[in-house]
């Protein structure tokens, strides 16, 4: 099971689409309402200079998320 | 438009004060989509504009005039979508539910409107009454984004209007459209299909609603179904409520809840998958709709945004540009400000002696003669010219670099600390915003959505350095730590020592952050998102004129409302007392004790107790009392202002702990009151006075006892 991708693990510049997202809660509700559901398009564009958090682009908006919600998010 | 018979009305959220005639619009949509914008154009108000996620916290009422007919425009807080169940949200649907507003116009952002649309789509399924208003084209133009609003408006079954609200002059087009919209009926139109699963128990259960209601039936529908399904949000049991009023006959409805709820309990469908299933449906109907409607002759039409992020938030440079950008603000504002300053204190304090001739010319009697010019008029005249010249330097600076849309940049930045210190990233942006007010500052955590994180970020917003303190910071500063002659050299200086000190508020800021989470506070971070918005270029010549003019205006006005019983009372003070000892001395011998541990002396102390109302008047409050006690009359060069300080006593210690203090201390009246009317509670509001006062005292003590060993 050591071949399951997060998105945190997504480098930079590389786009991927969404195989599951495992939050639960008050974050799995706010990455609907910006439309990451499984399926969905993310790209890597940038990590903030301390390391984290990373932007994605999502559905054509920039979205910052901390390593701690990214690393619930299945990618392909 | 029928009225509900629930009592939903009464509800002071929708408080709308209509007249008969009126008719009342809706602006909703995206967080930073220029609602506001649109909101300003209809209605001539001024409602601030920024470019971040969550600018407008409140609801926003204006009233515009259309062809004859009034109208009420309610600008509703920006959300991505009404299925979650932050405050902002519950507000906006709310609204659009019971409010039986008349028409509501969906502002979209044209550079992202799949996004954009999840919100609409939500929105048209509760209204048919929707203007679709795709703001920023000007923008999507420049980046080749192209959308056919014609065939958006037949795939949405709704009004769309394309305009460029910035650039004004669109306002006609937007208020025809919805006045046309409030004349038509409604259509009848699904956008979107969800599965055969969901689309039956929706149709079992809205054929029992009666259609008066001011929400669709499908839509009331929908919610009660997931209402059912375990989803017992707020807003959900009210339309429910609202749909039990609005039903033919309840026993039916709930017949036909019940049976909704076994068929989905046979299907083995649980609460979380409809919600699932129909935010998904929804998310899928979107990117089909923009898919036809939107084509990007550029593939990377947002190549030159990310070109500048790469360099903003990069590892190497992206702190430092951040101390950079700060300190070239300060510096322009520190040298701006020297002339106005020398001018205004020049020529204010050389009208002191014709204005108390002229009084005692009309025979006032001589007291009041002192009273009035040499306390009131005294106060106002160094507020004026030391405070109110950088005032309004700042203040459109900080507007410009808000409006590009570099403050989500900072939290970008900073959110790593933010994080390690359990607090919210998007603390760092209410941190930005004290800056330009502590106030603003405390009434913008509303954006912070857990209550832990909220209060830490009430707490801590002090200790960066309001519009009101940094004038007296730069004027310190110039007085004790810079010795240039080199006008220019001398605001390089000060602009670099201002930099550090903010540094270490921000430093104090994450200290104090992290002692609350460790210990009142207690808590781990809560997840967030943030948007970094697209880059746009700020209306220059607007937030120049109008920010000097309004802060100006803002800023003169409050100086001589709190100036006014502040000259009068230090007058007093100074003046009146008992066996030969002026009550000002009492309070000041009073305070002395207490003021040296702390590096301070009792004037000082008195100073910021007296300046509680405004920061702005603390330092003039000092000068002021200084000033009472010697025959020192000629104060029109502020060089002096080195003079009359340490001729009492004044030392590098004292500045330094001066400094201190006035970074740390209570927020303002103002800032308290905000704090009061966002938590409801003393207790609260109370540890945002308290708290920062106490940090400062001990800082200040330890700053006293550590320079004394060198001093």
């Amino acid at each position: 099971m050591n071949n399951i991708k997060t998105l945190n693990m997504l480098p930079v510049g590389q786009s991927t689409n969404v195989k599951k997202v495992l939050s639960r809660g008050d974050i799995r509700r706010r990455l609907r309402d910006i439309g990451l559901i499984e399926g969905t398009k993310v790209s890597c564009l940038q990590i903030s200079p301390p390391g984290d958090p990373t932007a994605y682009l999502i559905r054509g908006a920039v979205i910052a998320l901390r390593c701690e919600d990214s690393s619930n998010i299945i990618i392909e | 438009m029928a009225k509900p018979k629930t009592n939903l009305h009464q509800s002071n959220l929708f408080a709308v004060h209509k007249k008969d005639n009126e008719a009342v619009i809706a602006l909703a949509g995206n967080p930073n989509v220029g609602k506001s914008t649109v909101f300003n154009m209809l209605t001539g108000k001024n409602q601030h504009t920024g470019n971040w996620a969550g600018k407008t916290v409140g609801m926003a009422y204006g009233r515009c005039g259309y062809a004859g007919k009034k109208y009420i425009i309610t600008d509703l807080p920006g959300t991505y979508s009404l299925m979650t169940h932050s405050k902002e949200e519950e507000v906006s649907r709310d609204f659009l539910c019971f409010s039986g507003c008349d028409a509501v116009i969906a502002v979209c952002d044209a550079t992202c409107l799949e996004r954009n649309l999840n919100l609409v789509i939500q929105i048209c399924e509760i209204t048919k009454k929707v203007v679709v208003c795709i703001n920023l084209m000007d923008e999507a133009a420049k980046k080749g984004i192209e959308i056919d609003t014609e065939r958006l408006e037949k795939m949405l079954g709704v009004k769309v209007i394309a305009v460029s609200a910035a650039q004004g002059k669109c306002g006609d087009i937007i208020m025809s459209a919805a006045a046309d919209v409030i004349a038509r009926k409604a259509s009848e139109f699904n956008i979107v299909e969800y599965d055969d699963k969901t689309e039956y128990v929706t149709e079992l259960v809205s054929k029992a609603l009666n259609d008066d209601m001011t929400v669709s039936r499908r839509y009331a529908a929908l919610r009660i179904i997931e209402d059912k399904t375990g989803n017992t949000a707020g807003t959900s049991r009210l339309i429910r409520e609202y749909a039990e009023a609005h039903a033919g006959s309840i026993e039916f409805l709930n017949d036909r809840i019940q049976a909704a709820a076994e068929f989905l309990a046979e299907n083995n469908i649980s609460q979380s998958d409809t919600e699932d299933l129909v935010t998904e449906a929804i998310l899928h109907t979107a990117e089909k709709i923009c898919k036809e409607c939107v084509s990007f002759k550029n593939d990377n039409y947002n190549e030159c945004d990310r070109r500048i992020d790469r360099i903003i938030t990069s590892r190497r440079f992206g702190i430092p540009i951040m101390i950079l950008m700060l300190g070239i603000i300060l510096y322009i504002t520190i040298i701006g400000a020297n002339y106005p300053s020398e001018f205004l204190s020049r020529h204010l304090f050389a009208l002191e002696e014709p204005l108390y001739n002229m009084l005692s010319y009309i025979s006032v009697p001589e007291h009041i003669c002192d009273m009035t010019v040499y306390g009131v008029y005294r106060v106002l005249a160094w507020v004026v010219s030391v405070m109110l010249p950088p005032m309004a330097i700042f203040f459109p600076l900080f507007t410009i670099l808000e409006d590009v849309g570099f403050l989500p940049r900072v939290a970008f930045n900073l959110d790593k600390y933010f994080k390690k210190v359990c607090a919210c990233g998007k603390q760092s942006l209410t941190m930005c915003m004290g800056f330009g007010c502590n106030s603003v500052g405390i009434i913008g955590c509303r954006i912070i959505d857990s209550p832990r994180e909220r209060l830490i970020a009430m707490i801590t917003n002090s200790f960066v350095p309001c519009n009101g303190k940094f004038p007296a910071l730069i004027t310190l500063i110039s007085v004790f730590f810079v010795f240039s002659d080199n006008r220019i050299a001398a605001a390089l200086q000060s602009s670099v020592i201002i930099t550090m000190i903010i540094l270490g508020g921000i430093a104090v800021t994450l200290a104090a952050s992290l002692l609350l989470s460790k210990t009142v506070l207690k808590g781990i971070p809560s997840s967030f998102t943030l948007e970094l918005p697209p880059y746009r270029k700020p209306q220059f010549a607007k937030v120049i004129i109008r920010s000097i003019l309004e802060r100006t205006i803002f800023v003169l006005a409050r100086a001589v409302i709190v100036s006014l019983p502040a000259g009068l009372i230090i007058w007093i003070l100074s003046n009146c007392g008992s066996g030969g000892v002026s009550f000002l001395k009492y309070m000041t011998d009073f305070l002395d004790p207490f003021a040296v541990i702390m590096g301070l002396d009792g004037v000082i102390l008195a100073a910021f107790i007296l300046g509680l109302p405004a920061n702005e008047i603390i330092l003039p409050l000092i000068l002021m009392a200084y000033l009472a006690n010697s025959n020192l009359t000629d104060i029109s060069d502020l060089s002096l202002i080195r003079n009359i300080l340490s001729d009492n006593g004044w030392t590098i210690k004292t500045a330094v702990c001066t400094i201190a203090f006035y970074m740390m201390h209570w927020p303002c009246s103002t800032a308290c009151i905000s704090a009061y009317k966002e938590t409801k509670s003393i207790k609260q509001t109370f540890a945002v006075f308290a708290l920062p006062t106490l940090f400062g005292i001990c800082v200040c003590m330890l700053l006293n006892f550590v320079l004394g060993i060198f001093i």
